[in-house]
């Protein structure tokens, strides 16, 4: 028994880590391996997983469309392209956030058993939703030139903005529910009533020009909606709004703020509570 | 005065562990419900599982750790491998530390064995080279046969020990946590297992064993802390602690003599 300074006795706990030196080369295979994992998890086959990732928006966009459109008779132009164009971003959204919950809580085995940068998974998680997304952009390719509509070049700078954007936003908003959820389990059925109701109040099954002038302002106080008017006046018109951009741009910011906060402030206790 | 020389690997400096009571809390809705008095049970409830707890292991030591069920050792391995925070005083680590290996904190469920091997590895920061080039070495120590590509929920206990030994062994660590998890491999492997941990100590590998066998706590270790009631009791040679234990605990254990060392392999 050799250092016994009785000065560390009453000071707040404090923990010091030397010679585990993570290089940047492991950081990226952590994420690697991470992602593959989530895939496989989510999946265990990679054609069957990308024909559901396209099924599931494809299959809401239908049902939609039966509901207003054949049913209801809405009069909205190129009503298809409207839903798709809504749809598959508000998927991508709705299924990384919704299924957030879970990150850290369903990784309980090795937060336990190992001390590493748990930001990795809400991280990774974002990816592979990402992915997802991208992988599901030539079936929005091919409903456009089926209605003789074909992208700009505006794409080019549009799409690489408005995906690092969403997942900015995607990945703090996971970030802070994640974290949350460790301590109130409950948290799912909250996230779900509020995605719902957010999926409503957000210009997805209609166009933003559907709305009475005084809802369109109102609009700039959902997070989602100005992302959402963006990426259809994208795929639809070829059309970057700067101030929707910029409004969007804040809400990721924001929130990848108000994550990182909440997980700074909760992560020591992770292994304690899971 | 300090022994010069020696620096620790691992360092407690009056270390205490408490935990809170989250049961009142377990969801929002309760929560919300019961603000007032969900804050006020989070500041307050507080279990201490260590109280002012100090020692040091050296490089290159086989240390272990005992006391009865609910002593707090594993929260002193949780402490060491950096996945618990203290909630005073000091713990210094000094190394690359293996995943804790523990009953249930196991691997991924639906990997197979080998992204597990894997997993584990990016998890304690090697990279997918350097895991790669030890892979095959991993599956040759853990014997799993063809179940290396199965899915890990289809394990048997045994087959899990066997598959954490042989990855935090292999995967070049310098301080290796071990929560008492190798009494469910069979005999053979217990064998092996001892002559792997014997071995650490001409490679400067520190290891810590949490153990309830004392015939392998008496044949494996250096030094033996004594965790009672959530302080120290005793620290020191593990023979004399090994039969204070025994003794305190009011079971007759046969350890053999030091010198000789004759204790059966299978006992450990
Ligand atoms: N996450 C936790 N939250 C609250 N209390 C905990 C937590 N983990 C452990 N404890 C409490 O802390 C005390 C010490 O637990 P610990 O797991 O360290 O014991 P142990 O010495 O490893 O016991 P065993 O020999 O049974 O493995 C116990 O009373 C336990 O109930
Ligand atoms: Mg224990």
């Amino acid at each position: 028994m050799a250092s016994v300074d009785v000065k560390w006795a009453n000071v707040k706990g404090k923990l010091q880590h030397y010679g585990s030196n993570r290089t940047l080369e492991s950081y990226r295979d952590l994420m690697l391996v991470l992602v593959q994992k989530e895939l496989k998890v989510r999946y265990n086959n990679k054609v069957l997983g990308y024909l559901w990732s396209i099924a599931n928006p494809l299959a809401s966009a239908l049902i939609y469309y039966v509901a207003f459109k054949v049913l209801m008779r809405v009069q909205i132009e190129d009503y298809p392209l409207v839903l798709i164009s809504g749809v598959f971003p508000w998927q991508w959204f709705t299924n990384a956030v919704g299924s957030s919950t879970g990150l850290f809580v369903g990784n309980a085995s090795i937060i336990k058993k190992v001390n590493f940068p748990k930001q990795v998974v809400p991280l990774s998680a974002g990816l592979n939703h990402l992915i997802h997304f991208m992988v599901s952009l030539p079936v929005i390719l091919l409903f456009l030139f089926i209605f003789n509509e074909s992208p700009t070049l505006s794409w080019l700078y549009g799409l690489p903005l408005l995906l690092s954007i969403q997942f900015v936003m995607v990945y703090g908003i996971s970030l802070m529910i994640a974290s949350i959820n460790v301590f109130l389990r409950d948290l799912e059925r909250l996230v779900g009533i509020i995605l719902h109701f957010v999926f409503y109040v957000t210009p997805i099954l209609y166009p933003l020009e559907n709305l009475p002038p005084r809802f369109q302002d109102a609009l700039y106080f959902n997070p989602v909606a100005p992302l959402m008017v963006s990426w259809r006046e994208l795929i639809l018109h070829g059309k970057i709004d700067l101030i929707n951009i910029l409004v969007s741009l804040g809400y990721a910011l924001l929130f990848l703020g108000i994550g990182s906060w909440v997980y700074r402030k909760l992560s020591w206790k992770f292994a304690e509570v899971i | 005065m300090r022994e010069p020389v020696r620096e620790p690997v691992i360092s407690f400096q009056n270390v205490s562990k408490s935990y809170a009571f989250y049961k009142q809390i377990s969801g929002i809705k309760n929560f919300a419900f019961n603000l007032h008095r969900s804050l006020a049970s989070i500041r307050n409830a507080q279990y201490e599982a260590l109280r002012d707890i100090s020692f040091d292991v050296y490089k290159g030591e086989n240390f272990g750790i005992i006391g009865h069920n609910g002593a707090g050792k594993s929260t002193a391995l949780g402490l060491i491998a950096g996945v618990l925070e203290p909630t005073r005083g000091r713990v210094v680590v000094r190394g690359r530390i293996s995943p804790l290996l523990a009953l249930g904190a196991g691997f991924h469920q639906e990997l197979t064995g080998r992204e597990n091997i894997i997993l584990n590895g990016v998890l304690m920061g090697l990279t997918r080279r350097e895991i790669m080039t030890k892979v095959d070495e991993i599956i040759d120590f853990a014997e799993l046969g063809e179940f290396i590509d199965s899915p890990i929920r289809v394990y048997s206990r045994g087959m899990l020990a066997r598959l954490g030994f042989a990855v935090v062994a292999s995967l070049d660590p310098e301080i290796l946590l071990i929560d008492e998890i190798l009494g469910v491999g069979d005999i053979r492997f217990q064998k092996k297992c001892q002559e792997k941990m014997l071995n650490f100590k001409e490679s400067g590998v520190t290891l810590l064993l949490v153990t309830h066998s004392i015939a392998s706590i008496a044949k494996l270790c250096d030094r033996v802390l004594w965790i009672e009631d959530h302080v120290v009791k005793m620290i020191g040679d593990p023979y004399e602690i090994a039969e204070q234990y025994c003794k305190a605990a009011g079971v007759e254990v046969d350890l053999g003599t030091p010198t000789q060392g004759t204790l059966s392999t299978t006992s450990l």
